[in-house]
């Protein structure tokens, strides 16, 4: 018996599926902020929810293709799930978790049979209309959600029994980078997996997938329903962490913003969302100290310049100008 | 009751023309081009504040603000097309989406950097202004002016497009791009002249529409979604069917605010989301 060989597809999938030492680098530099900035690890929770956030789009987006300007809907969800189920008494941060991303899975099984069905302009009009209704649902449900006030009256228990969610974010941080990274594994296994290849099939050509035997409307339904757990997740990582939530977590705006933050940073790469909830959340901590309004003329024009000249994302530029300096030496 | 009904009626179609203005050169260009261009309402936003900078700081009367309204959002699209969106012909939907979605953002941020953030008034002449009493219901002014400019300009653009040479080729090339190129004509000049119109009525529509629904900062955003309501409803390319569109949406909006306030705006999102789902290419979209 000849002992079994890779063939060269298969070698190079391998490849891709192994950890870069710079992959090394960036979980443990995630790290860094306990160090180094302990008056930042507010804000750092903060950008680790984005970026799961972000993660969950680049799940649908990146790799099926199938562009959301409604995916603030799933966050808002899960973290209304969060917040309420805290606020009527059981504020066990790890069991609210698990029913926010719950609810948020079945919202998105719901709808993904709709999403499945449309491409185009048509997708992206129902994808913002759903998540319009959503965030008028909820303004109106004011019985429920606390209409434009917000959810008050959030209050978590300690996180295992022992660690308090404090002012200083200690807790907030470790709590959210864990659930990030457990995410991000759960991501990597899956875009790696024939399924993930199946999905970047489809955002390839649709059309192609189901003549060659791929059930794109139920791969379509099931990356659908994951990013909206995911996205569920990272809502009621902000309800706990926070201890309030707004209705501001279902709009528009959360919508827009994570999608500049996913091509910012690089769409249909796993870092992408990453590094580009980093550099927002980052610039946006600096530029608001001084007035609000320029902050959007910076990212308009950040956008602007993104669209023309990296198409890629800042990770696209970087493996650009990497296999440049490459080919110089 | 019956007579709030009419009332209504009227309200929301003279909304119902406004929407159409501010959509109909989106729907067009679209059609043609397929190029996404969620900055729409910025030049309509630009219109708006022309008018308001002539006829508040440089006493312009109001109607002479219009057509400058026009010239200027025609103008400074034109500028953007040439500098901006030519080099995305051809990319895909999402890097439309961002780019013009970034043009949103600086317009949002510039207009409240120039006017600040609050609502902008304008002096409108005293002939515009309070109501006649046409068969024993009270009509505003404002509004059937509103009406009628909008049916004007409806009929002066399907008459255009029907029986002039360049309505011919700006119906050529939304049915079938590459042979309308095929046949020699230029279709970017074309498209180029169409966006510059389109634009100009979002202007125009912008000016217009300060009185009933307010002007500020957000409106580039704030409209935005109702114009892509009213583009993916009605069908791409498709004046009628944004002419239908607009006013189905006009007047559902004006009766949801009217007879069903708490529900706010969530009737009309569903009623987009409905048709949709029913005809995704919207209600006379062929393609």
């Amino acid at each position: 018996m000849t002992p079994f060989t890779l063939s060269e597809p298969q070698r190079h999938l391998e490849a891709q599926i192994r950890w870069q030492p710079v992959e090394l680098a960036f979980w443990l530099a995630t790290l860094l902020p306990f160090v180094f900035a302990p008056n930042y690890l507010v804000l750092a929770s903060q950008i680790a929810i984005t970026a799961l956030f972000a993660l969950s789009l680049d799940l649908i987006l990146g790799y099926a293709g199938i562009v959301s300007l409604g995916h603030a809907a799933y966050f808002g969800f899960g973290s209304y799930t969060a917040g309420l189920i805290a606020k009527w008494g059981w504020g066990e941060p790890l069991t609210g978790l698990a029913a926010a991303a719950v609810a948020a899975g079945v919202l998105g099984y719901a709808t993904s049979f709709i999403i499945a069905r449309f491409r185009h302009l048509a997708l992206i009009m129902i994808t913002l209309g759903l998540g319009l209704l959503l965030a008028e649902a909820a303004n109106s449900a004011g019985w429920l959600t606390g209409g434009a006030d917000g959810l008050q009256g959030v209050r978590m228990w300690k996180l295992f029994g022992a660690f308090q969610f404090d002012l200083y974010g200690t807790t907030a941080y470790t709590y959210s980078l864990t659930i990030l990274f457990l995410a991000f594994l759960l991501a990597r296994r899956l875009i790696n997996s024939p399924f993930g290849l199946a999905l970047r099939g489809i955002r390839e050509n649709a059309v192609r997938m189901p003549a060659i035997g791929a059930p794109s409307p139920a791969h379509i339904r099931k990356i659908y329903t994951i990013a909206a757990v995911m996205a569920g997740v990272a809502g009621g990582l902000l309800a706990q962490t926070t201890e309030t939530v707004s209705l501001e977590t279902l709009g528009f705006a959360r919508s827009a913003d994570v999608l500049v933050i996913l091509i910012l940073g690089g769409a249909g790469r796993l870092y992408g969302g990453l590094v580009g909830a980093i550099i927002y959340m980052v610039a946006r901590d600096q530029f608001s100290g001084i007035n609000p309004q320029y902050w959007y003329f910076w990212i308009g024009t950040l956008l602007i310049a993104v669209v023309l000249f990296l198409p890629n994302g800042v990770l696209g530029g970087l493996t650009r100008l990497m296999r440049l300096v490459r080919s110089a030496a | 009751m019956i007579a709030s009904a009419f009332g209504v009626l009227f309200d929301g179609f003279a909304y119902g023309m406004l929407l159409f203005l501010l959509s109909v050169g989106l729907s067009v260009t679209l059609g043609m081009m397929n190029f996404v261009n969620l900055a729409h309402c910025s030049f309509a936003m630009l219109g708006g504040f022309v008018t308001v900078t002539l006829t508040n700081d440089l006493g312009w009367p109001f109607l002479a603000s219009l057509p400058l309204a026009f010239l200027s959002a025609a103008l400074v699209s034109i500028a953007l097309e040439r500098v901006l969106y030519r080099r995305l012909y051809g990319a895909s939907d999402l890097a439309q989406c961002l780019l013009t979605i970034g043009i949103v953002f600086v317009s949002v941020a510039v207009a409240a950097y120039i006017y600040g953030t609050i609502q902008q008034p304008v002096n409108l002449p005293s002939y515009l202004r309070g109501s006649v009493a046409i068969m024993g219901q009270s009509l505003g002014v404002y509004r059937l002016f509103l009406i009628g400019v909008s049916i004007v300009i409806t009929a002066v653009l399907v008459a255009a497009l029907e029986f002039t040479r360049f309505g011919a080729q700006v119906r050529a090339a939304v049915d079938n791009q590459r042979m309308a190129r095929g046949l020699g004509i230029d279709v970017d000049r074309v498209f180029a002249v169409t966006f510059a119109l389109g634009s100009g009525l979002a202007g125009l529509g912008g000016a217009l529409a300060i009185e009933i629904v307010g002007l500020d900062h957000a409106f580039a955003f704030t409209y935005l979604i109702y114009v892509l309501i009213v583009v993916a409803v009605g069908g791409l390319g498709s004046i009628a069917g944004s002419f239908v569109a607009a006013s189905l949406l006009g007047i559902s909006d004006m009766a949801g605010k009217y007879y069903f306030p708490e529900l706010g705006a969530f009737l009309i999102y569903f009623v987009m989301v409905a048709l949709l789902m029913w005809r995704p290419l919207g209600l006379f979209g062929r393609r």
